[in-house]
């Protein structure tokens, strides 16, 4: 039964990851007065892209051929070794906060590379933004789950969802400061204003779509997929260890259809707050960006040293 | 047999080889014969040296040897092997092995150029006086051993003598190795003072008797002499000149086990000789791992010539060994054994990986710079086409560096991780926000060796070439592939197998005095676990191994040939917008790096020169061509050593006017000297 | 920020109907032998469009911005632009090809990836428009490429744009309701 409900997990992010990119996208138009593209419609994107065929480049080696394919590997690791929706599954194996961080940094290092194999001018400088931005993103991802799991004794991710109610009275403005920090980051590493416009034609506003822009057909799907399955393993991290009720803690039919619909409304709030910031403000000029990413630091850094106060 | 070979009988033989290796190189004076006998008794002392080491670890035993020499008498040559030693021992061996079979090959370039013989000579006494230091129970014998390997290796540094920058860079290096020397010798000298011996079991015997302000000045002493040897902040400046100068064997055995001698004598110092110590040394120790680590990556992005790159990460990499060396002191003086021996454990982990995963890369750009004749990154491009196994090696090395799983730098960083952050949940607010910025440093410090080492695959191997020796390389000879494939999989089988690994060297480290009878803060319950203990954290290397093939093989399988398999797949030219790309479009190091140095400009420090020349002078309107030259100011030189030099060089003219020839004085002199012994002696 | 999303609050949509296109009269070429055995039910959800300047003078491409505005809201048809040929399966070409864009038009062509349809926006790039004959251009779009579709006008305004795609996207499912 576990076992059936890991393999659950792991095909559920793929298949609600792009629901949540319409979701966002609708949010948006909505707030723009349009009508805007059906939910659905990242669905439609991605099958058209799996059925076109390809255009490489001469200068590609086997790095550009097979790093959507281990970054998209990677996304699914994450998503088996996060709490979704059940909090009595442990997966002790890759469940570690450590674990989680290192295992974004590999899907980084490749679409980085990815990004420098084809010598064009853009990839090249696309991936040298996504490694400053992920490198400074590390300090306030480590940190802010940090400040959680010293609360409540433990670095895997499970055991924090499940641990989750008992530190929550107690120590409400610490992790508020985590969350905030945690946020920031989420907007980072998910290529989301104001690190990042996934909308934009220009090439020099680039930073994750410039490292994609020689893919095509498949591969291309593979790497939207991708980005859309980071948002919403990042999105799970931070609903289910920052909020964590609603999460099935028995084996039961209707108790886990209901952890299920209570996960996809959670998904729903963070796409609302995210189409939010996304309309009311723009993207921030580059060299703004480390020092909004050094108060996630500092506000995770904080939460920290209160917890221990108080 | 094997009981045999693992007593001072199995030491004697390792000695002797090198020993043979060295003096039969020197006489043979031929290249070719000269390479065979030097390669050969060097592959041969190093499988002695890891049969030898793993022996003595296994058979639990304690190899405790000396011959007294009667001219001298403080000076007995008596060896003393524990198992950090025989740890040791195993490093230095297993890392000398695979540099020599590399070497085999690496060095015919050097045929009918230089003295084959000398070389080899030089290389046997340079792992000679690495074994020598670490097993070593004398402090005057010990000097003898640090003083061979140090001279050794600056006639191996210096080797390459047409190239003036070598030979600077190896005075540079003579010059900082024995001032730090110096340092050690007064350290010594103050223990013979107080304790009444040189033998390092006296000087354990009587700790207690030291003084605490003793104590004190000897850290002092001996922190920046080993540090100078191991590379910490601000004592580093001859690393990134020497060890790019040297053959790229040489320098993988300089930096990935040359400086760990420098911590070997760390621990041995401050866990073993002279405990019980203040809580402020490891705190200390973390600070210098903290600032050491972080600099030192910071200046590896700035490096676009790729040796001293490298040499920039051992740099960062030793001040992550600082962080678990600092906080097993911390625990241990705070009273907390387990959580000391976690500490101690992720640094000598680190130890290991480091050594591998350094040796590999410096061994990967030696097979480049081979082919290409240059040490510019920037003239590289597109080498992955043309040396596609070395690429492998490359990034299998950047991919351990980087700490990603499931290669052997992501448990030992996960280790030290753990260490940090049980002082952090431990202690006071004082020494908890020393490792909360002690975390932090290491956080940051692996986000940009990524940063660094995207930016070195990137530019060295991928796109198109840049010059024209880049597109006509070739790959390296067979006994360089060996060298680097066998450290490439060992990076793999030590993250692999890192439970097993974790539970030696807990053994190595309860072989400490001050660690016998305690359990570890870390288990490995099925020995490929790593479990802290309360179950704080857990990591399975097997399992991500298995998990990310499983799942990498069905999404193949899924997406290559489930879903459209008749796709076309056409090659083209790049996108570039409808011109044509020349390899001037493609990135540049200094372009990539460009964005993280001007986020950290107040540390760093770049300088920019602009120059303009125009068509027309006077009104200046039409450039003809501007030249831009960016550096970095070197901050140590500029602010702490040449001022520190100016004003020896001052003093030292000051006191010559001493000596200023007239007789009278001289005899004035002898006259003072003479009614001060009589007044006050 | 309260203001502003008060301001949205209040603000009513007036994004066009579609069926106020119906009764336009608007003419188009038909699809070519080889691109229908191609093109399946694909593009019916979901169409990427990449817009190539090959040396107009704006006029298509400021009708052009204007359909992504909220009154034409092209995206909720499943339309949008890109910024790559490789990620598109139509191109816009508007202008007549120039000759220093000659050689730009056809390797964005090669470059975007099959089954692909190319439209000629604007008299301009039909039949080289106002500028037929001069000694800049090279000719009309069809001249360098294999055209598809065209949409005429100079410029076309986003209403005639928009029927036009409308048209092309439903007799795209509709060829291939033909081929079930």
């Amino acid at each position: 039964m576990m076992i059936f409900i890991w393999m659950l997990q792991i095909i559920l992010v793929p298949a609600i990851s792009p629901l949540a990119i319409g979701l966002i996208n609708k949010i948006k138009a909505r707030l723009q007065n349009r009508r805007g593209a059906s939910i659905f419609q990242p669905y439609k994107d991605i099958w058209k892209l799996l059925h076109k065929d390809e255009v490489v480049s001469r200068d590609a080696s086997w790095i550009f051929y097979y790093a959507p394919y281990i970054v998209f590997t990677i996304t699914l690791i994450l998503a088996g070794s996060l709490p979704l929706f059940a909090s009595f599954l442990n997966n002790i194996m890759t469940g570690d906060l450590l674990t989680i961080v290192y295992l974004i940094a590999f899907g980084t290092f490749f679409l980085a590379l990815a990004g420098l194999d084809i010598g064009g001018a853009f990839g090249g400088f696309g991936s040298s933004r996504e490694m400053t931005i992920s490198a400074l993103a590390e300090g306030g991802l480590i940190f802010s789950l940090l400040a959680v799991a010293i609360n409540v004794g433990t670095s895997n991710l499970f055991e924090m969802s499940t641990l989750g109610f008992s530190f929550y009275d107690q120590h409400l403005l610490p992790t508020l400061l985590a969350l905030a920090g945690f946020f920031v980051v989420l907007l980072a590493e998910a290529a989301r204003f104001p690190f990042d416009n996934p909308a934009t034609h220009l090439e020099l506003t680039m930073v994750h779509e410039a490292m994609i822009l020689e893919y095509s057909g498949k591969r291309l799907a593979l790497m939207e997929w991708s980005a859309a399955n980071k948002l919403i393993c990042f999105i799970a991290i931070g609903a289910n260890i920052f909020f964590p009720w609603g999460l099935a803690t028995s084996v039961g039919v209707s108790v886990l259809i209901l952890s299920l619909i209570i996960f996809i409304l959670k998904i729903f709030i963070f796409c609302a707050v995210i189409a939010l910031i996304e309309s009311s403000m723009a993207k921030f000029r580059f060299f703004r960006l480390p020092d909004l990413l050094f108060i996630s630091f500092i506000l995770s850094v904080m939460a920290i040293s209160l917890t221990q106060i108080l | 047999m094997l009981e045999l070979a693992a007593s001072s009988i199995g030491l004697v033989i390792l000695i002797g080889l090198f020993t043979v290796g060295a003096v039969g190189s020197l006489f043979l004076r031929t290249d070719k014969p000269a390479n065979v006998w030097s390669s050969f008794f060097a592959i041969i002392g190093s499988v002695w040296g890891i049969l030898f080491a793993s022996l003595v670890f296994f058979f639990n035993r304690e190899i405790i040897f000396s011959l007294t020499s009667s001219i001298f008498p403080l000076l007995s040559f008596s060896f003393h092997i524990d198992k950090l030693a025989s740890f040791f021992i195993f490093t230095i061996s297993l890392i000398a092995l695979f540099c020599s079979i590399y070497g085999a090959g690496y060095i015919k370039h050097f045929y009918k150029k230089y003295d084959i013989g000398a070389f080899g000579f030089f290389y046997h006494l340079f792992i000679l006086g690495m074994i020598s230091v670490v097993i070593a129970a004398n402090a005057l014998f010990f000097l003898l051993a640090w003083e061979m390997m140090s001279l050794a290796s600056y006639f191996l540094v210096v080797y390459d003598r047409h190239d003036t920058h070598n030979v600077k860079a190896g005075f540079l290096y003579l010059v900082m190795t024995h001032v730090a020397t110096a340092f050690i010798i007064v350290a010594f000298l103050l223990l013979y003072k107080f304790t009444g011996s040189f033998d390092f079991a006296l000087i354990r015997s009587n700790a207690e008797l030291i003084p605490l302000w003793l104590k004190n000045t000897v850290f002092v002493l001996t922190l920046i002499g080993f540090g100078t040897k191991a590379g910490i902040i601000p004592f580093h400046i001859w690393l990134p000149s020497a060890h790019p100068a040297a053959p790229s064997h040489v320098s993988a055995l300089m930096s990935g086990v040359m400086i760990k001698t420098g911590i070997y004598m760390m621990i041995r110092i401050f866990l073993d000789l002279l405990q019980p110590v203040p809580a402020w040394w490891g705190l200390t120790l973390l600070v210098i791992g903290s600032v050491s680590s972080l600099l030192g990556v910071l200046y590896a992005l700035t490096e676009h010539d790729i040796k001293k790159l490298l040499a920039y990460h051992s740099i960062e990499n030793i001040g992550i060994i600082l962080l678990g060396l600092g906080s097993a002191l911390t625990f241990y003086s705070l009273g907390m054994p387990s959580f000391a021996l976690l500490g101690l454990v992720a640094a000598l982990f680190h130890t290991l990986n480091h050594a591998t995963f350094k040796s590999l890369l410096f061994l990967s750009a030696g097979s480049v710079i081979n082919q290409t004749h240059t040490r510019n990154m920037e003239d590289y491009g597109g080498l992955i086409r043309y040396m596609p196994q070395t690429a492998v090696f490359f990034l299998i090395g950047s991919m351990a560096i980087s700490g990603l799983p499931p290669f052997n730098g992501f448990f030992s960083e996960w280790l030290t991780f753990q260490a940090l952050f049980q002082g952090i949940m431990h202690f006071a607010m004082m020494e908890k926000s020393i490792f909360l910025l002690a975390a932090g440093a290491l956080a940051f410090t692996g986000g940009l060796a990524l940063a660094c080492f995207v930016k070195a695959f990137g530019v060295i191997f991928l796109a198109r070439p840049r010059t024209k020796e880049a597109a006509n390389s070739q790959e390296s000879a067979w006994s360089l592939r060996v060298g680097m494939a066998s450290l490439a999989i060992l990076c793999l089988l030590f993250g692999l197998f890192s439970g097993s690994l974790v539970s030696w060297f807990t053994r190595v480290a309860n072989g400490l005095r001050i660690f016998q009878g305690i359990n570890s803060f870390v288990s490995s319950p099925t020995n490929q676990i790593l479990v802290a203990d309360n179950n704080f954290a857990s990591v399975s290397a097997a399992g991500i191994l298995a998990f990310l093939l499983i799942v990498l093989v069905l999404v193949l399988l899924v997406f290559k040939y489930v879903i459209h398999r008749q796709q076309k797949i056409k090659v083209g030219a790049t996108w570039d917008c409808g011109v044509d790309l020349t390899p001037r479009m493609e990135i540049t190091a200094t372009g990539f790096a460009r964005s993280i140095i001007l986020i950290f400009k107040g540390v760093l420090r770049p300088s920019i020169q602009r120059e303009v020349e125009y068509h027309d002078s006077q009104t200046r309107y039409l450039p003809k061509t501007i030249t831009v030259v960016s550096g970095i100011n070197n901050v140590y030189q500029q602010y702490f050593y040449q001022p520190l030099s100016k004003n020896v060089i001052a003093f030292a003219q000051s006191v010559r006017k001493i000596q200023n020839g007239n007789v009278n004085l001289y005899i004035l002199y002898i006259f003072i000297a003479l009614i001060i012994l009589l007044f006050f002696v | 920020m309260i203001k502003l999303f008060l301001k949205i609050i209040k603000t009513s949509q007036n994004t066009i109907k579609v069926d106020e296109f119906d009764s336009d009269g608007i003419k188009f070429e038909s699809l070519g032998k080889k691109t229908r055995s191609k093109i399946t039910h694909l593009f019916g959800g979901s169409l990427a469009i990449r817009q190539i300047d090959a040396g107009s003078d704006n006029s298509a491409e400021q009708e052009l911005v204007a359909l992504s505005n909220t009154f034409y809201d092209l995206e909720r048809f499943g339309i949008h632009f890109v910024a790559s040929p490789k990620h598109a399966d139509m191109l816009f070409v508007t202008g007549p090809v120039t000759r220093n864009m000659a050689e730009a038009l056809r390797r964005a062509y090669e470059a975007t990836p099959d089954p692909k349809i190319v439209v000629a926006v604007g008299d301009d790039a039909i039949s080289g428009g106002i500028y037929k004959g001069s000694y800049a251009i090279v000719g009309a779009v069809s001249d360098v490429l294999p055209v598809d579709f065209s949409i005429p006008g100079d410029p076309p305004s986003p209403k005639v744009i928009l029927g036009h795609l409308l048209r092309i996207m439903k007799e795209l499912e509709n060829q291939s309701f033909k081929k079930k």
